[in-house]
């Protein structure tokens, strides 16, 4: 079972619950957890353990080879991403903004634009007990993330197809990048925080995640007297919250140390044990 | 006319709050934008009387007209995304997986593909409940292009400091290294950094700034939450003194950031006594930064 954690805002504990949840579940269930949050990947720092294999990311895309160029100019009207650009006698490509549709290659009369890799980031393969960890990391600069999401999920089919849980800790947001990360995944947990921004995020990412058909249940993150708006909202969209994690100073003071912290916190070891009962019955 | 981008690298360090005090502060002499166009804010605090609604459209997709497609299957054997599918004898473009490139219209034997605009989101135009004129979007569901929104309303905010012969534009960004931070810091006089003394919101900010120095942007930084890691907050400290950014200011650990949002209001509405001076005194300094 593939489980999605997003959350529509960022910062409301999504990588807090994603590593607990997952490092307590390994104790009981064949458990994976994937860093999909590629542009600040954090999970590792709470994850320790041995790398078993690190590999680097690439995606191909055109160069251009002077020497078989007829300068048609083809290539440049074709490309609806600007990454290609005539400069005089030359094709300059600007691999950032290139979508790897290989359009331009395959197509070139010329045969001048052979594909080349570039680099978009690494993937790590992290074995830190009975918890197999898979990190995503973009390199600096890269400016889409998907294409490393396509791939980190890739390397999930191809080498842990067979797990029991494999944990997705998403990107914020409800744009590509968040759609590219849970959009395979058969269930969503959505962490948020009751408070008006975390109540506008978490209805964008419901929408989201409707459209993409995927059901989800919410875990109210730094729960207290406000946890109200999350409830109606929820009642209302017919969502379920499956568990309250309390505000607690000293989750704070553990979680900015780098702790996995529900050994130290009953209270969140109370909240997964919820989340992992839950998650058990749909299995 | 100087623009100021407040970025953070990791979501929740406080942002959007630090933002919306800073606009709070100077309602006279700015212009807000929110950048953050896939979780934007800003709004539910200043409350925008919006003068400006408009669809914004940017990119294409691929739409195959059943009439015509001979279902030859060319489409689905060149496309680089999986996105042309399949119900039975009808072949269909799943627009989620579509990337816009135009290859299957491009070799489509019978011409059978366009290539139709999208629409994104909306782009608003609004003046906030404090009287700063404002910019602001909201990226549909699921929708490509937030680097293209943003850049459109960072023009828009421009615009508007013209009309209303404003020279300062502040703009909320979003979190990330990606495409939609790339496009807020575009054109940039200072990208102001707010971080936490936690491990992850340190990493973050190491990214963020090695990303912001590509552009040769110049940098300023402050500490939210600065005590509830004292070890990691030296750190940072340490860190911005070796890149020679200023931290500029320090706060404390709060729950006014939450209560304040709660009600709607920025952190100075909240609690004067506590906030006035140290958002003053922060504008002091970036000012000089900026100068």
């Amino acid at each position: 079972m593939r489980i999605a954690i997003a959350s529509g805002k960022g910062g409301t504990g999504k990588t807090t619950l994603a590593v607990n949840l997952a490092h307590y579940m390994a104790g009981r269930h064949d458990t994976l957890l994937v860093d999909l949050d590629v542009e600040e990947p954090n999970c590792h720092i709470f994850i320790k353990g041995a790398l078993r294999q690190k590999e680097e990311a690439k995606r191909m895309v055109p160069a251009w080879d002077t020497q078989g160029c007829s300068m048609c100019g083809k290539c440049v009207t074709w490309c609806r991403f600007n990454s290609l650009i005539r400069l005089g006698n030359t094709i300059l490509v600007l691999p950032e903004l290139c979508h790897a549709c290989h359009l331009c290659s395959e197509l070139c009369p010329d045969s001048a634009l052979p594909l080349q890799a570039f680099p978009l980031g690494t993937i790590s393969w992290i074995k830190d007990g009975a918890l197999d960890f898979l990190e995503a990391r973009m390199k600096i600069g890269v400016e889409q993330a998907s294409p490393l999401i396509g791939q980190a999920l890739d390397y999930v089919d191809k080498h842990f197809a067979g797990k029991e849980f494999q944990l997705l800790d998403s990107p914020p947001g409800t744009s590509c990048s968040m759609i590219a990360a849970t959009k395979t995944a058969d269930f969503a947990l959505l962490v948020t925080e009751p408070t008006p921004f975390g109540l506008h995020d978490l209805s964008l990412a419901v929408d989201t995640l409707r459209q993409l058909r995927v059901p989800m249940a919410v875990v109210i993150n730094r729960s207290g007297a406000n946890d109200g708006i999350i409830e109606d909202y929820c009642a209302s969209e017919n969502v379920p919250i499956w568990s309250k994690i309390p505000h607690l100073r000293k989750i704070a003071g553990l979680y900015s140390d780098g702790k996995l912290l529900y050994e130290q916190v009953p209270e969140l070891k109370q909240s997964l044990d919820q989340i992992i009962a839950k998650l058990e019955e749909r299995t | 006319m100087k623009e100021i981008v407040v970025i953070s690298g990791k979501g929740g360090t406080g942002k959007t709050s630090v933002c919306a005090a800073l606009a709070y502060a100077k309602p006279s002499d700015l212009v807000l934008a929110d950048c953050d166009v896939d979780a934007a804010d800003m709004h539910l605090i200043f409350q925008p009387k919006v003068h400006k609604d408009e669809p914004f459209f940017s990119g294409v997709k691929a739409v195959i007209d059943p009439a015509l497609c001979t279902n030859c299957g060319r489409c689905a054997e060149i496309c680089r995304f999986d996105a042309i599918r399949q119900d039975k004898d009808v072949r269909f473009v799943e627009l989620l997986d579509c990337e816009g490139c135009g290859y299957c219209a491009l070799i489509c034997p019978v011409k059978a593909i366009e290539m139709p605009q999208q629409k994104v989101g909306r782009v608003f135009g609004s003046e906030s409940r404090t009287g700063t004129p404002m910019a602001h979007a909201r990226l549909d569901i699921g929708a490509d292009n937030s680097g293209k929104l943003v850049a459109k309303v960072k023009s828009d905010a421009k615009s508007l400091a013209t009309e209303h012969s404003r020279d300062l534009i502040l703009v909320d960004g979003s979190p990330g290294i990606g495409c939609p931070v790339i496009a807020s810091l575009a054109g940039a006089d200072l990208a102001l950094l707010v971080t936490e003394p936690s491990i992850s919101g340190f990493e973050d900010l190491k990214r963020v700034c090695d990303l912001a120095s590509k552009f040769d942007l110049k940098m300023a930084c402050v500490i939210n939450k600065a005590d509830i890691n004292p070890k990691i907050a030296a750190e940072i400290r340490n860190t911005m003194k070796q890149r020679n950014i200023p931290i500029l200011m320090e706060l404390p650990y709060s729950n006014d950031f939450s209560e304040a949002i709660s009600l709607g209001q920025t952190l100075i509405e909240y609690n004067p006594s506590q906030w006035q001076a140290p958002f003053e005194q922060l504008w002091d300094k970036l000012l000089k930064e900026i100068r």
